[in-house]
């Protein structure tokens, strides 16, 4: 442990930390430009110098050395400062003085550090470079020219995301960033090179020239398009949302987040249910009508339906509050139909241990051997993908995969295809059997891909089987937001009640009279849900729901409403308004409650705070924000049969997962220029 | 006895109009006649808003911003995008002429030299509406007075 002083400070770091590290933790800012805390350090833009007393007589690069035994480093000397002024002179040689079209002008890095250390006149009188832009896709803008050749997205491209498709090419003034072959950067990760950027080099395509960063709204929230609870920050305008940026959570996201997350936000604007409709009778069209009159025609709908006659469904976006109001509701009816799996999930959810992600996001560093049963996470959870590439990265760790071959970013081993392949490699003696005997902390993650399946059931038996039989944890990996948290509150069949499956069927033969349908738009509505069946679809977006609907009631989109969300790994969080729903959509509990009111069963709650208090009374862990409340190992799943089909994710359009990014134009012009991804590139099998 | 005969001779009255008399004939004129004539304005007299263009034809105007952040009354609107050739461009620009307190630090902040206070002085309106600008009447005003703006500007050039 060496013992150092900087700036007059002593501090004794762990071996290998660096001067720049050190510094930061004594709460001294070293300028820089390449170094990155998540990436690895090239020192190339020299601007982290110091002076190292009785080192070499000239400065070093912070970032780069080590910290050494009674080293004596200075950060303000006039060496330094001297030292500092001469790069940043020479970073801005060929930088344009083009701030005020520049969108990343206030926030930028090297404006900034400009300020502090730059010379108010160029004594440069030679030509400037100019560098050709490169066509990245439909996300990423660039203004080559802008380019300090720090070198972060190449890395971040290379080390993070796992798609080489970045790297410098040339020397000298030539040197230049762009894609060795004219190619898109195709990776579900690309907008953080956005964030990683120091400059205006690499910016948001959607957002260019829309906002200046000082005219925004920030509002820190949770992200809902996976089930990994991403912290992001969005940034408002008047209503409209702007932007949306990662915050960092180091258990969670660290500080990436992936496409979908970023971009998907135009679709908050597009196809919104901003007043209520209710089909008329006659012509079969939708005509819109006052909530009163919406909650009118429920109310003369549902007389003298009874209360087993009437199901609901929750779909992927929902918070928890408003799932606890439908769930209080269809108590107060008298139905025990109600579903959260709109996926068609069939799984054991008696056990809180049988669909969590029980070694938690943040625990996938501490494994040694990972198998992934019927799950692509580059696709379902892009930031548990991340995750496991990191941790690749680090301990070269071996990872198994049970289910279709894809380009995960990392090699693995496949063992096969389908559920049989957990038995065989539970019994068999060698090869990766072997690797997960010798394991002391082996993760099997099963995704969606296997359980939304008819032998779902047995296939969580088998794998939880696997877990106990290797010693490993029984990890599940959603795909919804809403999942875990209508899990936990028990959004499913109550006591002789319907399953999704049962309740489409129930609408088919006609023993459903009544089907509530809240947000629920990953199944085609129109197709599988009975003619006769009376349909309210609460929701944000005209989807699939809405377009079955009988009569539909706006709602608020996750950026619209204060909200509990549970993420995969069973982590509570809060997210925060950061405007208002549109016209005259509502927050979704407040609608239920004024519904309730109307059908003569009034929900006991009327405010915030009441409702937040009825779930914590009934769910206490629901009230223990940002913590993950881990659950009591416990056995879970039914023996069956295992049928031979294999696994498929059930992820197959990346940028079209739920109706804000199928509304979404950018996302539309993802999926038209990278395609769906081609699953099939067998590139991995070591 | 001095001040008795001064008043009872009405002197001072004498003396006045004999000044008044003065002035009329014999002095230089200090008025004029508004709004035929104008009194003289300096270069850098903050009247009514403009937008210019490049002598090319092309708006000035990029979208920094900077205006509409510096406003201390907040009477500038702006929202941009990206124009057709891919050059950021504002699409709205708007200046609440009722808000405005002609302090000048728009045209102060502004990199380009695009919104800038001419030396127009008399755009009085009916009604309110008439006074919020949009960017159709700034670029107009400009194009109006561009000769004098630009005159204006050279004149005070050595002194920024």
């Amino acid at each position: 442990m060496p013992k150092l002083t900087i700036n007059g400070m002593d501090i004794e770091v762990e071996r290998g930390t660096s001067i720049l590290q050190a510094a930061e933790q004594l709460g001294i800012e070293v300028p820089r430009f390449c170094y990155h805390d998540r990436l690895s350090v090239p020192a190339n833009c020299r601007m982290c110098l110091v002076e190292v007393e009785g080192g070499p007589p000239k400065p070093v690069a912070s970032c780069a050395m080590a910290c050494g035994e009674g080293m004596v480093v200075k950060t303000d000397s006039p060496m330094v400062q001297k030292a500092r002024k001469g790069v940043m002179e020479m970073l801005l040689i060929n930088h344009p003085l083009d701030c005020p079209i520049c969108d990343q002008g206030g926030e930028c890095d090297l404006q900034d550090q400009a300020v502090a250390y730059g010379f108010d006149r160029s004594r440069f009188h030679e030509n400037k470079r100019a560098v050709p832009d490169k066509e990245l896709g439909p996300l990423i803008k660039t203004i080559m020219t802008r380019c300090i050749n720090c070198t972060r997205c190449v890395r971040f491209a290379e080390e993070v995301a796992g798609t080489p498709v970045i790297g410098q090419m040339n020397r000298g003034e030539d040197a230049e960033i762009g894609t060795f072959i004219d190619e898109l950067v195709k990776t579900e990760l690309s907008g953080n090179l956005i964030d990683v950027c120091p400059v205006g080099a690499l910016t948001s395509k959607p957002y260019a020239f829309k906002a200046r960063s000082w005219e925004l709204r920030k509002t820190d929230t949770i992200d809902v398009h996976d089930a990994v609870g991403s912290n992001i920050r969005v940034d408002v305008r008047g209503r409209e949302v702007m932007r949306i940026l990662p915050r960092l959570h180091e258990d969670v996201n660290e500080e990436w987040i992936s496409d979908r997350t970023r971009f998907a936000y135009d679709g908050l604007n597009k196809g919104r249910l901003d007043r209520p409709y209710i089909r008329d009778e006659n012509s079969g069209k939708l005509k819109e009508a006052s909530w009163d009159e919406a909650f009118a025609f429920i109310a003369g709908k549902l007389k003298g339906v009874k209360g087993d006659q009437i199901g609901a469904l929750a779909g992927d976006l929902c918070d928890v509050e408003s799932m606890v109001a439908l769930k209080d509701l269809m108590s107060a009816l008298g139905s025990p139909h109600m579903d959260c799996r709109t996926d068609g999930a069939l799984f054991d959810v008696s056990q809180r241990a049988g669909y969590l992600f029980n070694s938690t996001i943040s625990g996938i560093e501490a494994a040694d051997a990972i198998v992934l049963i019927g799950t692509n996470p580059r696709l379902e959870a892009s930031m548990v993908n991340a995750r496991i590439r990191k941790v690749w990265l680090e301990k070269r760790i071996k990872i198994g995969v049970i289910g279709e071959v894809v380009d995960l970013t990392y090699p693995y081993t496949h063992l096969g295809k389908g559920p049989q392949d957990i038995e065989s490699l539970m019994k068999a003696k060698d090869g990766f059997a072997k690797i997960l005997k010798e394991a002391k902390n082996p993760l099997i993650i099963v995704g969606q891909g296997a359980l939304i399946r008819e032998d779902g059931l047995a296939v969580q038996h088998a794998v939880r089987e696997l877990a106990e039989h290797f010693g490993g944890t029984y990890n599940v990996l959603h795909t919804a937001a809403s999942r875990v948290g209508a899990l936990d509150i028990g959004f499913v069949p109550g006591e002789g009640g319907r399953d999704f499956h049962s309740i489409l069927e129930g609408t088919k033969d006609g023993t459903l009279k009544a089907l509530y349908l809240l947000g629920a738009d990953e199944f085609d509505a129109r197709g599988e849900i009975g003619w006769k069946t009376f349909t309210i679809y609460q929701g944000h977006h005209g989807d699939h729901g809405a377009a079955r609907a009988d009569v539909i009631l706006p709602g608020a989109a996750y950026t619209e409403k204060d909200g509990l969300y549970v993420n995969t790994e069973g982590r509570v969080q809060q997210a925060k308004r950061a405007s208002f729903p549109p016209g005259e959509a509502r927050e979704d509990w407040k609608i239920l409650r004024a519904l309730s009111e109307t059908l003569g069963k009034t929900l006991p709650y009327d405010t915030d705070v009441q409702i937040r208090e009825r779930i914590c009374r009934e769910w206490p862990h629901l009230g223990a924000i940002d913590q993950v409340v881990s659950a009591e190992p416990a056995k879970f799943g039914k023996k069956g049969k295992l049928s031979k089909e294999p696994f498929r994710s059930p992820v197959t359009h990346y940028y079209l997962t739920n109706p804000i990014c199928r509304a979404s134009d950018t996302m539309r012009a993802c999926t038209r220029d990278f395609g769906v991804e081609d699953n099939h590139i067998a590139e991995a099998a070591e | 006895m001095d001040g008795f005969a001064r008043s009872f001779l009405l002197t001072e009255i004498v003396k006045g109009f004999a000044l008044t008399l003065k002035y009329m004939f014999f002095m230089p004129r200090v008025t004029i006649n508004y709004p035929y004539e104008k009194g003289p304005l300096s270069p850098r007299f903050r009247g009514e808003h403009a937008l210019r263009r490049y002598p090319n034809g092309e708006e000035r105007c990029i979208a920094c911003k900077l205006c509409e952040a510096i406003c201390p009354a907040q009477a500038i609107t702006i929202e941009a995008e990206p124009r057709e050739d891919g050059s950021r461009r504002t699409s709205r620009y708007d200046i609440d002429m009722t808000k405005c307190i002609y302090c000048g630090l728009c045209e102060e902040a502004c990199p380009v030299d695009a919104i800038v206070e001419g030396p127009n002085f008399e755009f009085a309106t009916e009604t309110r509406e008439e006074l919020f600008y949009n960017k159709e009447k700034l670029l107009a005003n400009g194009d109006r007075w561009e000769a004098q703006i630009a005159a204006n500007l050279l004149a005070d050039a050595p002194y920024r």
